[in-house]
């Protein structure tokens, strides 16, 4: 079966329309060393051939993992209400609007997620989100370079490094001065990324809690950054972001995060969530959507597409940004998410996975030869040095049904030994003293 | 209202030069076909222009768009009343609505006379 909709007779009249004889002078333009020869597509299946077949593919994967993985995804539990109410019709098959006053409740939702995303990160303004974590860092970089009209980045290695090889990615023909600062075990050299800002600098880009767990107050380096002129950039774990010093109370400019703690499962490369905060001074320059609140000409409360000539719908190539939409379904979760737990419930989970972390480090510590990376505080994750390959105790590990951890290895050389290990609060004190005999055993 | 001691750009900016010095904005016209202006981006004191470049934007309700330069030149002076309060420019586009001072570094050249302006002005409001 073809899955083309339209007929060999509805193909002739439009070739007939476009005045070509066949469909190979249509595809003419295309060399024919670069068009395929054929198309090696196997024969249909029956609907239950193809649930066998699906089934025996997922079966491969192995989803009952106890996992202590985090290094910037974590594992938190999502209530049933988030499922349910982003399911609703109304809310799951809409497109991005694009007659968006008609879809009141849309943009509602839209402006309560962004009130919500300025009260946890104690900022000014927030957009309706991009689409994940290393993209609203990236847009906050450009937004930086836009308002200093500088080029040079001054980039903490304690930034999670898949978002630094976005912005390597994103960057590598935009000529802007990429400067790293090392990590000093784990932390972050406050002195080192002072010293690297000067009066070209056009933003500092750090990260709270940082790649290997470590909490920072970045106060200091801020009000140094902000006397050169540069802007002060922050990426933050939202959820932790209900106990710890928020971005705005440190002076950040421009606060991103990856969403996806907010309500959003684990998957493979997302969809997930880029969240955006900035002062007022930078509204204008600040990529997506914003929605707005405002009245009618009856004086009723609306919801509105607000600035919306930063835009490329309006403003073409001048545009701040190609991003034009948002991520909707996954804004809507995080804030059906942030109403069912609200402040307290927020900072209640927050507390109980960093005290579950703090537990496991103590259970951990006790094995011979391991040693935390960092002396300095932390909240849910910490680094953990092993006497061994942290590659081969995973694989040992994975086997017996435990993902003990993310190899620092494979981003930080030099790291080989170091585990990082986060907990959530659907670990359990269990879980963690079985982690404990299991990683014994391998090393 | 089309002022005759200005000189005019196609793109509807005009600019008053007297000796090294110029002032410029945006007409009459440019301002009434943006509608209520909403948000201006403008360069800052020090930096060069050159003319018929871009030197900053406009936002209206209707529209964004780019601002040119009639003159090239060193920025002196912007028009602070403007930030927060970008209406000024559609109250008075010729007066409180000034947008930039500018020294010359070479006079302008070819820019329209107010008649040759007003042929343009009136031509793009049908």
């Amino acid at each position: 079966m073809p899955y083309i909709p339209h007929t060999p007779n509805e193909q002739r009249r439009m070739l007939d329309v476009v005045g070509i004889p066949d469909m190979d002078a249509l595809f003419a333009e295309i060399p024919k060393t670069l068009r395929p020869k054929s198309f090696d597509l196997p024969e249909g299946l029956g609907e239950h051939e193809v649930m066998r077949h699906l089934e025996t593919l997922a079966d491969k994967n192995n989803t009952r993992l106890v996992g202590f993985l985090g290094a910037g995804f974590y594992d938190h539990a999502i209530p049933a209400a988030v499922d349910f109410l982003t399911s609703r019709g109304e809310f799951a098959t809409a497109y991005t609007p694009y007659q968006p006053e008609a879809s009141q409740g849309s943009l509602q939702a839209i402006f309560e997620y962004q009130t919500a995303v300025c009260r946890l990160l104690d900022m000014e303004y927030a957009n309706a989100s991009v689409y994940d974590g290393g993209t609203a860092l990236y847009e906050a970089m450009m937004m930086a370079v836009r308002h200093t009209k500088r080029r040079k980045i001054v980039v903490d290695e304690c930034v999670n490094p898949i978002y630094r090889r976005m912005l390597d990615c994103y960057t590598s023909n935009l000529h802007l001065e990429m400067i790293v600062v090392a990590h000093r075990e784990g932390g972050s050299d406050l002195k080192a990324l002072s010293a690297a800002v000067d009066t070209d600098t056009a933003a500092i880009i750090v990260q709270n809690p940082n790649f290997f767990g470590v909490l920072e107050d970045f106060t200091g380096l801020f009000t140094h950054a902000r006397s050169q002129g540069a802007l002060n950039i922050i990426s933050v774990y939202p959820l932790m972001q209900a106990v710890l010093k928020t971005p705005g109370a440190m002076g950040a400019d421009i606060a991103t995060a990856e969403g996806q703690s907010l309500g959003l499962p684990l998957s493979f490369g997302g969809p997930y969530l880029g969240m955006m905060a900035c002062a007022k001074a930078l509204i204008r320059q600040m990529p997506g959507r914003i929605v707005g609140r405002t009245t009618d000409a009856q004086g009723r409360t609306g919801y509105v597409l607000t600035l919306q000539a930063r835009e490329q719908h309006i403003r073409r190539q001048k545009a701040t940004s190609n991003i034009c939409s948002n991520q909707a379904l996954c804004a809507l979760r995080a804030i059906v998410f942030l109403c069912l737990m609200g402040p307290r419930g927020l900072a209640n989970t927050a507390t109980h996975c960093s005290e579950l972390a703090h537990y496991a480090a103590r259970r951990l510590l006790k094995l011979p030869g391991a040693k935390l990376l960092s002396q300095r505080p932390f909240a849910n994750e910490f680094a953990l040095v092993l006497p061994k390959p942290a590659y081969h105790v995973m694989d040992r590990l994975t086997r017996r049904g435990f993902l003990p951890g993310f190899p620092l290895g494979r981003y930080y050389p030099g790291l080989e030994n170091v585990l990082l290990i986060a907990c959530t609060e659907k670990n359990t004190r269990e879980d963690i003293g079985i982690l404990k005999e299991l990683l014994g055993g391998a090393l | 209202m089309i002022p005759s001691d200005l000189l005019y750009m196609v793109s509807h900016e005009w600019v008053r030069v007297t000796d090294q010095e110029a002032l410029v904005g945006i007409t009459d016209f440019a301002q009434c076909q943006l509608g209520d202006i909403t948000f201006i981006e403008l360069p800052s004191v020090g930096d060069a222009v050159e003319q018929g470049g871009e030197m900053g934007s406009i936002e209206s309700v209707k529209a964004a768009s780019e601002l040119n330069s009639p003159v090239s030149g060193t920025v002196t002076e912007v028009n602070a009343e403007l930030d927060g309060a970008p209406e000024k420019i559609n109250q008075d586009p010729y007066g409180a609505g000034w947008m930039i001072r500018v020294r010359l570094s070479v006079p302008p050249q070819g820019l329209l006379s107010p008649e040759e302006y007003k042929a343009i002005a009136e031509c793009n409001d049908e």
